[in-house]
């Protein structure tokens, strides 16, 4: 299997903040990797890097072997093969559902209006948003505004997609509906590196679970051994406290 | 009782004491000693009518002004707010020129600026500079406003939180692209409000161009009092400017809740 994407010694630090100390991690395509770990330990970050939202102190982040962190590196063009998806959705306010979704088809890849609204269409069909499409954001519930954001971030046939804590801001009963879509990206081979709470979701649909702390990945494997028998105390520690708050 | 007989019953009281406050104020003013004097000299109804169409006709030369201006300053106040927002540090110098224009065209009186341009830039005697008393009190007027509205248009710029253009750049568009796109459509829309502020502020600083011996409303009305030593153009100059600004208030209000409304309508 061929790597989708390596991150090479990465280092990146806030003014005197370290927050990642030298993480290391190769993610091979149709794989799905979710990083775990506490507040604090730089899964956003890590994310917010491999998209080029934050520009790195050390290392190198290679996507489908090419190097995205060298200099020069086009980073629209980079960040156009890799899809990233937030806790607060960040969807247009102003725009409609369908505006939120076409906008980067038509924009970044210069697609023809009649074809980025019909694949907009389909997609937001696939995931049961096609009655949504001429709302605004506004007017949808946060599960259904996390569906949009993800179906925007399809829109531009991701290599990659990047989810941090996507349910994390929603109420509980609205979590599934997401992770139902999520799931179905799964089944269909995308490769998505996943900063996720969701324990349960965790071990459900990741091929391996990185446990993250400190600002390296302290222990990473199948997610039956780390949820189950983590080696490291760090990785025992935590895991017992999201047992005692009853989210596995 | 009802919400709607709440609500008849709201506009019946606001309406009783609004008669109350404003009859005793009427009272008040036409019993002070001064009163049939200041009747003669401002409230002369028949100095009013007289006055009232040339001063109309000098008051259509506002409107030019207000309208050339206020197309040049949406326009030019944008780009100094996009060019002040430029991230980066190459975009020092034109950081640092937007700054320095508008602390300087917000520090100095507007009637000084329309004086200096008015009266110094025909002086120049060059021939292909205009020598229209008008033209340099519209570009006075420019000016002065471009450096207002630009940090209105900014604050908008600021208020838009930095996660929409995290959206927007992580979906692959470039920096012009998201500020297009994504960030000043949601700042415009909130700064209407303080905009139409500014917009009102011109059209009543457009009366200074008059200093500059253009025939606006106010100039008319200075040359009338003047002619039959009564104040009552005055009056008649300051009804016709409400008269323009009532109306733009309200129809910015329209536009604001057509934004809301349309943003919480369901799509069909």
């Amino acid at each position: 299997m061929s790597e989708a994407l390596v991150v090479d010694g990465l280092h990146k630090s806030f003014g005197r903040l370290e927050v990642l100390r030298g993480v290391d991690l190769a993610v091979a395509e149709h794989e799905v990797v979710c990083l775990i770990g506490a507040s604090g330990s730089g899964k956003s970050t890590l994310l917010r890097c491999v998209n080029l939202l934050e520009p790195i102190d050390q290392g190198r982040i290679l996507v489908e072997g090419e190097e995205i962190t060298r200099r020069g590196v086009n980073v629209n063009r980079v960040r156009r093969r890799i899809g990233i998806v937030f806790q607060a959705y960040n969807l247009f306010p102003h725009m409609s559902v369908l505006a939120n979704v076409t906008l980067a088809p038509m924009l970044a890849l210069r697609m023809p209006r009649a074809q980025a609204e019909a694949e907009a269409t389909a997609l937001l069909s696939r995931f049961g948003l096609a009655d949504k499409r001429n709302d605004y954001p506004d007017r949808l519930s946060g599960g259904q505004q996390q569906r949009v954001a993800i179906v925007r971030a399809l829109a531009m046939k991701p290599d990659l997609m990047l989810l941090d804590e996507v349910t994390s801001a929603l109420d509980p009963e609205l979590v599934a509906e997401v992770l139902e879509v999520i799931r179905e990206l799964a089944a269909a081979g995308m490769t998505m590196l996943i900063a996720t709470h969701e324990m349960s979701f965790a071990r459900d649909i990741a091929d391996r679970v990185c446990f993250l702390d400190e600002g390296v990945i302290l222990e990473q494997g199948p997610p039956v051994q780390i949820l189950s028998e983590p080696k490291e105390p760090r990785t025992q520690q935590f895991l017992q406290r999201i047992i005692e708050a009853g989210r596995l | 009782m009802t919400s709607a007989g709440e609500g008849r019953r709201g506009v019946t009281v606001a309406l009783l004491s609004t008669v109350v406050f404003f009859t005793l104020l009427a009272v008040a003013i036409t019993h002070a000693p001064g009163w049939p004097e200041v009747k003669r000299t401002f409230f002369n109804w028949s100095q009013f009518r007289d006055s009232m169409p040339e001063i109309s006709r000098a008051f259509l030369l506002n409107v030019k002004i207000f309208m050339i201006a206020e197309a040049f300053i949406l326009v030019l106040a944008l780009v100094l707010a996009v060019v002040r927002s430029l991230p980066g540090p190459v975009f020092f110098p034109m950081r640092a020129l937007g700054i320095a224009y508008a602390d300087f065209f917000r520090g100095v009186p507007t009637i000084l600026v329309i004086a200096l341009l008015g009266f110094g830039a025909p002086a120049l005697q060059l021939s292909w500079v205009p020598l229209s008393t008008t033209f340099w009190g519209i570009v006075a007027l420019i000016l002065v406003y471009t450096a207002y509205v630009s940090e209105v248009y900014r604050a908008g710029i600021e208020s838009v939180h930095p996660s929409q253009d995290a959206a927007a750049r992580s979906l692959g568009l470039t920096h012009w692209q998201s500020l297009r796109k994504v960030v000043l459509p949601q700042a415009v829309r909130r700064v209407i409000p303080p905009l139409l502020n500014d917009f009102i502020g011109l059209q009543k600083d457009t009366a200074l161009v008059g200093f500059l011996g253009s025939v606006e409303a106010f100039k008319q009305s200075q040359i009338d009092a003047a002619a039959t030593f009564n104040y009552t153009p005055f009056v008649a100059a300051a009804v016709l400017f409400v008269a323009l600004t009532i109306p733009l208030a309200r129809f910015t209000d329209w536009l604001v809740l057509r934004d809301r409304r349309r943003r919480q309508a369901t799509g069909t």
